[in-house]
């Protein structure tokens, strides 16, 4: 909370009136919201002890199906998008099935499914229309109500993805704060084998994590390609990473057990401010790489140390 | 206590084998209402394996379990809790980072409202968990605090105070006072005299005879798999239970 107001300060002052007006609020918050609903989607996941590397490639996997399936196999939209969905859930479920069952590093499983499903994802769409990008989605019948849904704007200038995006933090805070779920979450990743004593269903948790990660990718494919009438097999590239960078800015835990959904999403806003405020100030926008590697360091260092603090006596 | 009251429970003439090995040859143990029965015996004499079988692990190879006088086989650990018999292990009960109240519900977490409102009564939780552990003598000021802030003596007091919480009729703690300094090994040696004298029949598992002597009002020595003493607290002292740990009855 502190580190997002310092970052707003510097780049208030520093990028001065456009960094202040609506537009520039919009313009950052717009960034941040497709990030923020895969940081908060992740941070859970990461409460709960594991990593999903995976998220990137099934945005671009999510958005290349929705494409395939409208285009080029005539489905209908609103059934694509459903069609989509279930399919990212059932990524979601690989992945936990593959970590719970084999007990290995879910880093290590998600990195595997994170390259299995970007190559899929490339060698279909050119197996079936010999390209890499496929646009045109406007044109289908039902694009206006989907429209309204995932791509209209609100207030003028901001996105409705942010709607959805704060309607994911409040629902992601009331479960992990105020629900018996939200203490299992916590308890899986605090400790799996304590969890489990105490009569924990901690494998069915984390297979449920996996898939809100998983549909949450999803949305944030279905919002881009709704907005952007097309797509590309390279969506959501790093964004894995940028992800995780947002939820552990946010004082999630690399270790699990601690984190917050409030917490993710402030890291995310704070890659936006940095992103669209170092253009506001005219530096050369190869710099925002380094400012943010400085802000993740930093972060790392203060949740470490207040990790030590929760652990003493 | 009356003298024709059963135990609440009982090992009669328990074996165990693993395969050819045999940890456990005709073990018997009571515990009764209200009074604390030691198990004693160094690394390897077999403690562990008895703890399990009552815990509901496994099953004895041969050999009777008894609660309040019905032979049972526990088919789990859940199995043996839902009889009332609970076991505390020394590290796996709860989790640093989480809050005492959290802790202390975490798997049968007190709900208010319905449908998506459901939600744990967080009020509830914070209450009673600090009125349970008042009555085993913590006090905890902040029931937000993690429980990786307390001491050693107060976090077993959480698994404690949780068990009995839930229903237990019987404790078996698995080696509490095991890498504890004299201050915090008291503290907790208090909690079970706490619990005990509300009525609750406790195991207490330990190569310790210092930490037994105090609060034990039945000693059962192991050594390589067999019981080679069995006291009452008048036969028992601490030099006795020493040389019988150690060089047998």
């Amino acid at each position: 909370m502190a580190a997002a107001l310092a970052v707003w300060g510097f780049f208030a002052i520093a990028a001065g009136e456009p960094f202040r007006s609506t537009a520039g609020i919009a313009a950052y918050s717009n960034a941040a919201a497709p990030l923020g609903i895969l940081a908060v989607a992740v941070a859970l996941l990461m409460i709960g002890g594991e990593f999903d590397l995976s998220v990137g490639s099934i945005i671009g996997f999510a958005s290349m199906s929705l494409m395939l399936l409208t285009t080029h196999f005539d489905w209908p939209l609103w059934p694509a998008i459903g069609a989509v969905f279930v399919l990212s859930a059932l990524i979601g479920l690989l992945n936990g099935l593959l970590v719970v069952r084999t007990g290995l590093p879910s880093f290590i499983v998600t990195l595997g499914t994170l390259f299995a499903f970007r190559g899929l994802t490339i060698a279909l769409s050119r197996h079936w229309t010999g390209r890499t990008q496929l646009g045109g989605l406007d044109s289908m019948p039902g694009y206006d109500g989907a429209r309204q849904l995932f791509a209209s704007d609100v207030f003028g200038v901001f996105r409705v993805s942010i709607v959805w995006w704060l309607v994911l933090i409040m629902v992601a805070t009331w479960v992990l704060l105020r629900t018996p779920l939200g203490n299992w979450v916590f308890a899986a990743g605090g400790d799996a084998q304590a969890a489990r004593s105490a009569g924990v269903p901690v494998d069915r948790v984390k297979m449920g994590l996996f898939v809100v990660t998983a549909l949450a990718a999803c949305l944030v494919a279905v919002l881009q390609v709704v907005r952007f009438t097309g797509a590309d097999v390279l969506r959501g590239e790093l964004q894995e990473f940028r992800a995780i960078a947002a939820a552990v800015i946010g004082g999630t835990l690399l270790t699990g057990g601690y984190g917050s959904a409030v917490g993710a999403a402030l890291g995310a806003l704070i890659f936006g401010m940095v992103q669209q405020g170092i253009v506001m100030t005219r530096v050369d926008a190869d710099w925002f790489q380094v400012f943010l590697g400085i802000v993740l360091l930093m972060a790392v260092v203060v949740n470490h140390a207040l990790r030590h603090r929760a652990l003493s006596a | 206590m009356t003298a024709n009251r059963l135990p609440l429970l009982e090992a009669d003439r328990v074996s165990k084998r693993f395969g050819a090995v045999t940890a456990l040859e005709d073990v018997s143990l009571t515990v009764d209402k209200g009074a604390v029965t030691c198990l004693l015996g160094d690394n390897g004499a077999g403690k562990s394996t008895l703890v399990k079988i009552l815990a509901g692990v496994h099953p004895p190879t041969r050999g009777e379990i008894r609660v309040d006088g019905e032979p049972i086989t526990f088919s789990s650990p859940r199995d043996a809790r839902e009889h009332g018999v609970a076991t505390v292990h020394q590290d796996l009960a709860v989790i640093p980072l989480m809050s005492v109240w959290r802790n202390f519900f975490l798997g049968s977490e007190p709900t208010v409202g319905h449908g998506p409102l459901r939600r744990i009564d967080v009020q509830r939780c914070r209450r009673i968990a600090l009125e349970q552990l008042q009555q085993l003598g913590i006090s905890v000021h902040d029931p937000d605090q993690t429980v990786g802030t307390l001491s050693g003596g107060e976090r077993q007091a959480v698994a404690i105070a949780r068990a009995l919480h839930l229903g237990a009729k019987v404790l078996l703690l698995d080696e509490p006072t095991a890498a504890m300094g004299v201050r915090q090994a008291e503290i907790v040696l208090e909690q079970i005299q706490r619990a005990r004298d509300r009525g609750v029949g406790i195991v207490l598992i330990t190569h310790n005879p210092r930490h037994a002597a105090p609060v034990g009002d039945r000693f059962v020595i192991l050594r390589h798999g067999r019981v080679v003493g069995d006291f009452s607290s008048r036969e028992a002292s601490i030099e006795r239970l020493t040389t019988v740990m150690t060089e047998g009855g």
